[in-house]
């Protein structure tokens, strides 16, 4: 059977597999045989082995160096380019964050092969799903050149247990010079939260202008704590200060897909748009009955937040 | 300090925009096209870098010869030449073409310092930097909310989930911004003017030495196979609040197992 290749991403806070890792492990299962591959500092691979196990790793290749983390994507890339010239692998499924579009980029040119960015879906002849231009469109591409290397979109897959075998086969690291270019010097947590992080979320509470400062915010994280979900917010709240950037949904922030979104405050331009319009179940609560992010609810709500999303947290949290 | 911009021009994203029907890459002809604007941020911290080092900011584009309208904008914001790569065989490139292009052109310029924005709101691919990378062997320092020059070395903060990791790399480099990196300036009137006489070199792929089947839509290292029209989502529940909206709200939830 033909063997796939799936990038392993850890969550910086606890060192356990992301979900948007699970998720590549299942949507990669389509194509072929799953080998996870584990690259990171010494001995990262050891506590993630049984959930990769779990979500169908056959294999687990450990590629372990202190210098793969302190040196920005190439390390990376590298080991990816090194399996691949040896495995020959039928694909490479990376999760679709900066750095794993980065690392795919990378790992195209090295290993002469096309790549395809953001699928939310691959079929098993290697066909992947796209939603393009803010989710007006939907886009069946292939790769023609070389080994096919996906980034998988959060949120797009769910991921299933398939019990697997989890051999363990280690791997030489030897990077090049040139991967070890750019040095991260320091990787700095300036909002600690233990809300889910935005991509992964599958709740999402977003806050727009209408919310009309800073300290009002504390209404959507309220709202947001109260269903367990992630704190977005428009781009007119990030620019106007009312919550920090890499918060952001929409075209030049994050793009997510969750089960729930709800806008809160915020009018639907094709700006916030593009970063939401995927999401499963969208609900909106917006003081003006025109405003477009009605034409995307489900479920709206025309009136003052100040005054619905304050009640609506009070009974969610009733109601457990 | 000599700056390249990388700028692309693409259809505006707050219209509605399509695939060409006749071959499924971009509709550009038939597009309103504006500058990328994440990249205004970028020549915006390019212009910054010149002014405190000296020096000189070129853009460097690559796209139909209509692009010239956003190669004005940019140097109406300031700069003080550009390149631009036109040739009626780079249309329907992939990224990986592009990269080879974009390379190949920077590989005939002097330069220390290459800026871009992080993303185009067209492809939205986002990996530019980590390509030109890899093509010339310069270190890639992607995602930056902060840029500092120090000698011979680039530092930067790459935004990430709640904080950045501080980057550190000898310079000729490659830096990609976000928009929460400066405030981008309004071209004044006089930039405006001066930008009708700035110099604008245009480089075919001959130029470059590419050969042209190298690039393109028939070569591209992928293929759309088919492009459909989201189905459009049925219609919604509007209430309006009389004091029992957040009780709706809540049923709402409550009927879908959201809560």
């Amino acid at each position: 059977m033909a063997e796939v290749l799936v990038l392993v991403e850890l969550n910086p806070a606890d060192g356990t597999v992301r979900k948007g890792t699970l998720e590549a492990l299942t949507a990669a299962r389509a194509l072929g045989e799953v080998s996870a591959v584990v690259a990171g500092g010494p001995g990262v691979a050891a506590g993630v082995r049984e959930q990769l196990a779990e979500y169908g790793a056959a294999r687990v290749y450990v590629a372990e160096s202190p210098e793969i983390d302190e040196f920005l994507v190439a390390p990376k890339a590298e080991v990816l380019a090194q399996l691949v010239q040896q495995v020959s692998p039928a694909a490479v499924v990376i999760p679709s964050s900066p750095e794993g579009r980065e690392v795919a980029g990378r790992l195209a040119l090295k290993t002469g092969s096309g790549f395809l960015t953001d699928v939310t879906e691959i079929a098993p002849d290697g066909t992947a799903t796209q939603v393009i231009f803010a989710g007006a469109q939907i886009v069946h591409s292939r790769v023609t050149t070389g080994t096919p290397i996906y980034t998988l979109r959060g949120n797009s897959v769910t991921p299933e247990p398939a019990p697997a075998a989890a051999e363990e086969v280690p791997v030489q690291v030897q990077l090049s010079e040139q991967a070890k270019q750019t040095r991260v010097v320091d990787k700095v947590v300036e909002m600690k939260s233990n809300r889910p992080e935005l991509t992964e979320a599958s709740i999402v509470v977003s806050g727009g202008r209408g919310v009309a400062s800073a300290e009002n915010f504390a209404i959507i994280e309220a709202l947001a704590d109260s269903l367990g979900a992630a704190v977005g917010a428009s781009r007119a709240a990030v620019d106007s200060g009312f919550y920090p950037h890499s918060f952001q949904v929409g075209q030049t922030g994050k793009t997510v897909s969750p089960q729930l979104y709800i806008a809160v405050g915020i009018s639907g331009a094709i700006q916030h748009r593009a970063g939401m319009q995927t999401s499963k179940t969208i609900v909106a609560v917006n003081k003006d009955a025109e405003a477009p992010i009605f034409e995307l609810a489900d479920f709206g709500v025309v009136g003052d937040l100040f005054q619905v999303v304050p009640a609506a947290t009070e009974q969610i949290a009733a109601r457990k | 300090m000599n700056i390249v911009v990388l700028v692309k021009q693409v259809p505006d994203s707050g219209t509605q925009r399509s695939l060409d029907a006749s071959d499924n890459t971009v509709a550009r002809a038939t597009a309103d096209n504006v500058i990328n604007e994440i990249d205004e941020y970028a020549i915006e911290e390019a212009l910054q870098v010149k002014e405190a080092q000296g020096g000189e900011v070129t853009i460097l584009t690559v796209g139909p010869a209509s692009a010239t309208d956003a190669i004005r904008k940019a140097l109406s914001m300031g700069a003080d030449r550009a390149v631009h790569v036109v040739d009626d065989a780079i249309h329907g490139s992939c990224a990986i073409q592009t990269s080879g292009i974009l390379a190949a052109a920077l590989q005939q310029m002097d330069y220390d310092l290459v800026l871009t924005g992080a993303t185009s709101t067209d492809g939205q691919v986002a990996v530019m930097p980590a390509l030109l990378s890899e093509r010339l062997g310069i270190p890639q320092l992607s995602g930056a909310q902060k840029l500092t020059v120090e000698g011979s070395t680039v530092k930067v903060e790459r935004q990430t989930d709640g904080g950045f990791w501080a980057l550190e790399a000898p310079m000729p480099a490659i830096v990609s911004t976000w928009d929460t990196i400066n405030e981008p300036r309004y071209p004044s009137f006089k930039g405006i003017m001066a930008a009708k006489k700035k110099p604008v070199e245009t480089k075919s792929l001959a130029d470059l030495g590419i050969d042209p089947a190298t690039v393109g839509l028939a070569t591209a290292t992928s293929a759309v196979v088919d492009v459909t029209g989201r189905p459009p989502k049925g219609e919604g529940v509007k209430v309006t609040d009389e004091g029992d909206g957040a009780q709706k709200l809540v049923g709402f939830l409550a009927e879908q197992k959201l809560v």
